[in-house]
């Protein structure tokens, strides 16, 4: 029964990972909370439904080969970054130097946007995701492992390993990571700063496609209104772990999906997301910046 | 700015770059609207998109090409509309303009059929809703992104205690009002340290909190059924039912609100909100007490919350947890910064707006929270500081607005 918690909790949790990834990207280097960002999560699980359809109608492939999986999560990750990068070009870019609310209600606007967009063009119906793992999983101590959340856990770690080798070995992650100190510095020592911005985007919009079509595999119905809930838990997520650090987000995703997990489990089901909550503001009481956040002196 | 390189050159001019521009939104919806079995596979829709995209670019274009960029144009237009509005206010006699306003709000229902007057009652709702929220996040500057909560402590303390004690809206209405402030002293003091966003997520959780446990709380709440039979207000033996009784009992606690929200905007504490606001270090070496501010901030705002909630209560007879979800605080957050946060007219004026627009948008059905959202969008990105900018704001600005809003400055400290 533990056992089995922790295994779903940890499914869930680096889902949420993947998520808070973006958010906590985003924030990093403009600080803002990028309220649509549950909104390309959602964008890329219909991503992955509308690619299975188009490949069964050209009779390209088999339902359950490996390959259709790859690459329905490819063409999500290529359609959540351009909905990203253009997201931020037309409602985030103009609003740059302006009072911090202002790119946040623009946010929330995006947002209620592509909800309604996809309610209208998809259906407000739930919509069934294909069934592509006919394996068995593995069985622990008694406890089972499917084979869909070893694929979960193991995807999201190959993705945030990858991340972190291109937030630190690579031309632009340097970039990522100067834009992020000091935007004006940055851009001084001729760093092109709406390039960086653009590709914070891309990355963290592609992380969530990926998220969208694995939690699209797992629970396997999807509408137009998941983004909400899953936005507004990743981003619990990224600020529990420390809003604009990587790894923090990675760490807050993984705990906050064993909170649930367990609170549910053992203590109620119909309370776990004020479990989630209430561990965070106790968090929070006590690391006012997260859990690997650092204590940022205010510049006076 | 590098200069672009030879190849990307010739995105850089106007007409290539609008072709593109609508190209790539019409692909980007292509994976959304398009449909296998349709014929052409539904590919007109996208099309549709793409030339909406052009004409819109083409649009923007003719505007930027006289003079300077269109959405600078067009700020300059709604800052000259803005400070003109202004000076006319500040010329005519305010009292007459009050008392114009207030006659106007007073008869002009008289003369409109229910659903209107409805609209007008619900105007008055997010007034004061927007108000309350307006202390907390124009004043002082914290995000509230829960602030619904404590709209749902006024609704639940007078649905309880109407339907379980008997007690009576009057005696309830300050009930409710104090409860909802005492609600928000204790969201305030475990987030006195917290700043900017994670002030915004543990608010987010705490109004979450507050809903899942309404919903979840059988029996007291009742959960997902919610409270029937709520005693509706009476006064002197005489029973609130039409709609225009509750409008005018709305428009009271309105006025109420303007009325003591504009004092406090005014006062010592005020002064101490916006300085807070402004720059925490420097208020607290100036000898304010951010503690103490804080939660002066975060209680006097929930207390509008409970009122507004206690008197929905009452008019509605029946509350559910569903008419307190996370949606309701993003608008209210919408109605401050979109009509001008800080300012008392800009918040009327923006809660009046949502209100009024969406119901007016009925004929679109579907595709209304669609132009919502992207208005929502377009608002922004032309006028980022609100409909009409607080005048004690406007002064902390640049060079730039400094000459459009100096007269309003001293109209507003006359």
């Amino acid at each position: 029964m533990l056992l089995q918690q922790l295994i779903n909790g940890l499914t869930l949790g680096s889902v949420y990972a993947l998520i808070a990834l973006g958010y906590t990207m985003v924030y990093g280097i403009i600080e803002l909370i990028n309220f649509a960002h549950g909104e390309i999560y959602m964008l890329g699980a219909y991503m992955g439904i509308i690619t299975f359809g188009l490949l069964t109608t050209l009779h390209l492939t088999s339902p359950t080969s490996g390959a259709t999986l790859l690459i329905m999560m490819v063409m999500a990750m290529l359609f959540c970054s351009a909905c990203g990068v253009t997201i931020e070009r037309l409602a985030y870019r103009p609003l740059r130097g302006a009072s911090r609310l202002s790119p946040l209600i623009s946010a929330l606007g995006v947002s209620i946007f592509l909800q309604n967009f996809v309610m209208l063009a998809q259906g407000p119906r739930d919509r069934g995701f294909p069934h592509l793992f006919a394996g068995e999983g593995i069985d622990l101590f008694g406890s089972r492992i499917s084979a869909i959340q070893i694929f979960i856990m193991a995807t999201s770690v190959l993705m945030m390993v990858a991340l972190q080798l291109l937030v630190h070995r690579t031309k632009i992650g340097k970039a990522m990571r100067a834009t992020a100190q000091d935007m004006q510095m940055a851009s001084l020592v001729g760093i092109d700063v709406d390039r960086v911005i653009s590709a914070t985007f891309l990355i963290g919009s592609a992380l969530a496609g990926v998220a969208g079509v694995m939690v699209g595999m797992y629970y396997g119905l999807i509408n137009f209104f998941i983004g909400y809930i899953a936005g507004i838990k990743a981003f619990t997520a990224a600020v529990l772990g420390g809003i604009g650090n990587i790894p923090g987000a990675m760490l807050g995703g993984l705990l906050l999906g064993l909170i649930e997990a367990l609170g549910a489990g053992y203590i109620s089901s119909e309370y776990k997301d004020v479990f989630a909550f209430a561990i965070l503001v106790v968090v929070l009481i006590f690391r006012p910046s997260g859990l690997l956040g650092k204590d940022i002196s205010r510049r006076v | 700015m590098p200069t672009p390189r030879r190849s990307i050159a010739i995105i850089q001019r106007p007409f290539p770059r609008i072709v593109l521009t609508s190209l790539w939104f019409g692909l980007l919806s292509l994976p959304l609207m398009m449909e296998l079995q349709a014929p052409f596979f539904g590919l007109g829709r996208p099309l549709l998109v793409s030339a909406g995209v052009a004409v819109a670019s083409l649009l923007r274009l003719a505007v930027s090409q006289r003079g300077g960029p269109g959405a600078e144009r067009f700020q300059r237009l709604m800052g000259a509309i803005g400070g003109a509005g202004r000076d006319l206010v500040g010329q005519m006699n305010r009292r007459v303009l009050y008392v114009v306003a207030l006659a106007s709000a007073v008869v002009i229902p008289l003369g409109l059929n229910r659903y209107h007057i409805d609209i007008l009652t619900q105007v008055g709702i997010y007034v004061t809703l927007a108000l309350g929220l307006n202390i907390v996040v124009g004043l002082a500057g914290l995000l509230d992104l829960g602030y619904v909560a404590f709209y749902a402590v006024g609704a639940y303390t007078y649905g309880l205690l109407s339907t379980r004690v008997g007690l009576s809206f009057w005696e309830v209405l300050p009930l409710g009002g104090l409860l909802a402030a005492i609600f928000g002293v204790l969201l305030g003091i475990p987030v006195l340290r917290l700043r900017g966003d994670y002030l915004a997520i543990v608010t987010l959780g705490f109004g979450e909190m507050i809903r899942i446990t309404l919903n979840n709380w059988d029996s007291v709440t009742r959960g997902p059924n919610g409270i029937l039979g709520i005693a509706r207000p009476k006064m002197l033996g005489f029973t609130f039912s039409t709609p225009i009784q509750y409008y005018y009992l709305i428009l009271a606690i309105v006025l109420l609100t303007i009325f003591v929200v504009d004092r406090l905007n005014r006062s010592r504490i005020g002064r101490a909100w916006t300085a807070m606001r402004d720059d925490e270090v420097a208020a607290e070496a100036m000898g304010i007490n951010l503690m103490r501010t804080k939660l002066l901030a975060f209680g006097l705002g929930a207390t509008w919350a409970g009122f507004a909630g206690v008197f929905f209560a009452g008019k509605m007879t029946f509350i559910s947890p569903e008419s307190f979800t996370f949606f309701e605080s993003v608008i209210i957050v919408c109605m401050v910064v979109l009509g001008g946060m800080g300012s008392v007219l800009g918040v009327i004026l923006g809660a009046s707006m949502l209100v009024i627009l969406p119901e007016m948008m009925r004929q679109f059905a579907l595709y209304r929270m669609l132009i919502f959202g992207g208005a929502m969008v377009v608002m922004m990105v032309l006028r980022p500081q609100g409909l009409i900018a607080s005048s004690r704001r406007g002064i902390a600005l640049g060079p730039k607005d400094r000459q459009g809003s100096a007269s309003a400055a001293v109209t507003s400290f006359r």
